[in-house]
C-alpha cells in the first residue's frame, strides 16, 4: 500500500495517453537535453562507425559511406530516466541488421552483448538481443532534419524500448562482447538493462 | 593433462561492476519548510534510514493521490554529507505536477516517498584535491549549494580552505531571485579562499556594477582559473546555459573530462 500524500491530486491525463507512459514516467512535448559534460563536435570528415569484434576485426564507415547505406525510419516513443517520456518521435538512420551484415561481410562476427562507445567518453552496454530485429539503429535524422548536436548529433544509436542512456549519444563505435559490463551510468547505480516497462531504473531494481 | 591447482581468477565483471544496494523508497517527513525566495522554498525532511549521500546527489520523490495516481521527478539534494537532515529546495513551475504541490500544499508533518541517492558522477567531496569551479544558472544552485556547504562543513580551518580554493558564478534573472544569497554572503564572509560572482540578466538592482549579461567566454576567461590550475567544473542551469558554458569552458582549453554538467528544463533558445 502506497503512502497516500495529503491533499495531492496530479494531473490526470486525458484521453488513453496513460497507457503509453511506463511507470513513473511523465508526457513532454519538449526534448529535454540530458549528458554528463559537454557536447562533442568531431568534423564530419573526421567521423567515422566502427563495428568492433571480440577478435578486434573492424567494420568501419566514413561519413559519406555511412549515409550511404539503406536509410530506414521509426516512429516512436522514448522514456528518459529522469522521468519524461516523448510521444512518436521520428527518426531516420541505419538499422543495427543493416550494419551487422554489412560487417558480417566484412568478417566480423557477433557476440551476445555490445558495449556502445562515443566521442567523450561516454559507454553504454546492450545486448545484441536488444539491437537487432530492427528494434535499433544508428539515427542521423531527427524529425526530417540532421540531429543536433545537443541530441547526440552528427548520430546516435537509438534502442527506444530501453531508457533512452542506452540509445547513445555521439557514437561512434558497437564493440561486440562476450558477457554484459556495465557502461557509464551502469557503473554509477543505473540499471544493467534499463526496461522501463519495469522500471529498472537504478541497480538492484527488479 | 594436468589441472591447474589454483582456483580461477575471478571473472572480470567482478571488478568492473560495484555491488550496489538496491535504492529503496523510504517515508521521508516534512520537518520545516524555508521560503527562499518567491518560486522557490527548502523541504528539511526526516528519511529514517538514510544510507548518506555525496554533494551533487539528486533524490527521486513519488507522490500518490488518494485513489492511487503517482507521479515521480527527481530533485538535487540541498543539503551537505554533514546534515542533520535531508534538505531539498525546490523551484515552483507553472505547470510542475509535483513541483506546485511541493511549493504549495505541502506543510510540516506531511509526507512523501523518497529513494536515493542517486548519481554519481555529478559528484564533489573534499577530497578532490583541485579548485572548485562551479557555474549555476536559477535553480541549478542547489546541487552546488551542496558541495560549497560541504567544503565549509569539512574543511573547517583557513589553511584547508585556501588548499581547496572555490569560486561561484551565479547568472540570476533578478536580484531576488537569488536563492541562498544571505548564506553565499555568510560563507564569503568566513572564507577567504571563496568567491561569489553575480550576473544579474533583466533587472539588476539600482546601483548594481557587477555583470548584467548572459554567461559567456570573456566572463567565463575573466572569472575562472586557467585550464593549467585544472580546476574541477560543474555546470548546473536550464539547457541553454549550460550548453553555452560547457562549450565555453572547453573552447577556453578546459579539459573535457574535468566539465561536469547537470541540465534541467526545456531544450531550445532564450534563457
Amino acid at each position: 500500500m502506497a503512502l497516500i500524500s495529503r491533499g495531492f491530486r496530479g494531473r490526470r491525463r486525458a484521453g488513453g495517453s496513460a497507457d503509453r507512459l511506463p511507470p513513473g514516467q511523465y508526457e513532454t512535448k519538449d526534448f529535454p537535453v540530458l549528458s554528463a559534460g559537454p557536447t562533442p563536435r568531431t568534423p564530419l570528415n573526421q567521423w567515422t562507425f566502427t563495428i568492433r569484434g571480440v577478435d578486434a576485426k573492424t567494420a568501419r564507415w566514413s561519413w559519406d559511406e555511412f549515409k550511404a547505406l539503406p536509410r530506414t525510419s521509426m516512429t516512436t516513443d522514448i522514456h528518459c530516466v529522469t522521468k519524461w517520456s516523448k510521444f512518436d518521435t521520428r527518426w531516420e538512420g541505419v538499422s543495427i541488421d543493416t550494419l551487422l551484415a554489412e560487417a558480417a561481410k566484412r568478417g566480423v562476427e557477433p557476440a551476445p552483448f555490445t558495449m556502445a562507445a562515443c566521442d567523450g567518453g561516454y559507454l553504454t552496454n546492450v545486448p545484441l538481443a536488444d539491437l537487432v530485429g530492427g528494434k535499433a539503429m544508428v539515427g542521423y535524422i531527427y524529425e526530417g532534419a540532421p540531429l543536433d548536436p545537443e541530441h547526440g548529433g552528427p548520430a546516435r544509436l537509438l534502442v527506444p524500448h530501453l531508457y533512452f542512456w542506452k540509445s547513445a549519444k555521439w557514437v561512434r563505435e558497437l564493440r561486440f562482447i562476450e558477457r554484459d559490463l556495465p557502461g557509464f551510468w551502469e557503473a554509477l547505480g543505473y540499471h544493467i538493462y534499463g526496461d522501463p516497462w519495469r522500471e529498472q531504473r537504478y541497480s538492484g531494481d527488479a | 593433462m594436468i589441472e591447474p591447482a589454483a582456483p580461477p581468477p575471478p571473472p572480470p565483471r567482478a571488478s568492473l561492476s560495484p555491488i550496489l544496494p538496491r535504492v529503496a523508497w523510504r517515508v521521508a517527513t516534512v520537518a520545516e519548510v524555508i521560503q527562499e525566495t518567491s518560486t522557490t522554498r527548502t523541504l528539511v525532511l526526516d528519511v529514517p534510514g538514510w544510507p548518506g549521500h555525496r554533494a551533487g546527489q539528486h533524490v527521486d520523490i513519488r507522490l500518490t493521490a488518494d485513489d492511487g495516481y503517482q507521479a515521480e521527478r527527481s530533485y538535487s539534494i540541498a543539503s551537505p554529507p554533514e546534515g542533520s537532515h535531508l534538505a531539498l529546495t525546490i523551484e515552483y513551475l507553472e505547470d510542475g505536477e509535483v513541483s506546485s504541490y511541493l511549493c504549495g500544499e505541502l506543510r510540516v508533518g506531511d509526507r512523501f516517498e523518497l529513494r536515493g541517492p542517486i548519481g554519481g558522477y555529478f559528484v564533489w567531496d573534499v577530497n578532490a584535491g583541485a579548485p572548485l569551479l562551479l557555474v549555476a544558472g536559477g535553480s541549478g544552485i542547489v546541487p552546488l549549494m551542496a558541495m560549497l556547504r560541504h567544503r565549509a562543513a569539512a574543511l573547517p580551518d583557513l589553511a584547508a580552505r585556501r588548499a581547496l580554493p572555490a569560486r561561484l558564478l551565479y547568472s540570476s534573472r533578478k536580484w531576488d531571485h537569488i536563492i541562498n544569497r544571505d548564506e553565499l554572503a555568510m560563507l564569503v564572509s568566513n572564507d577567504p579562499a571563496l568567491e561569489v560572482t553575480y550576473t544579474i540578466t533583466r533587472e539588476p538592482p539600482p546601483g548594481w556594477t557587477g555583470f548584467r549579461r548572459r554567461i559567456d567566454r570573456m566572463m567565463l576567461a575573466e572569472f575562472a582559473w586557467p585550464p593549467a590550475e585544472r580546476p574541477h567544473i560543474f555546470v548546473c542551469g536550464p539547457t541553454p546555459l549550460v550548453e553555452r558554458v560547457a562549450t565555453a569552458f572547453v573552447e577556453l582549453g578546459h579539459d573535457p573530462a574535468l566539465v561536469k554538467t547537470e541540465r534541467f528544463g526545456p531544450t531550445g533558445a532564450g534563457a
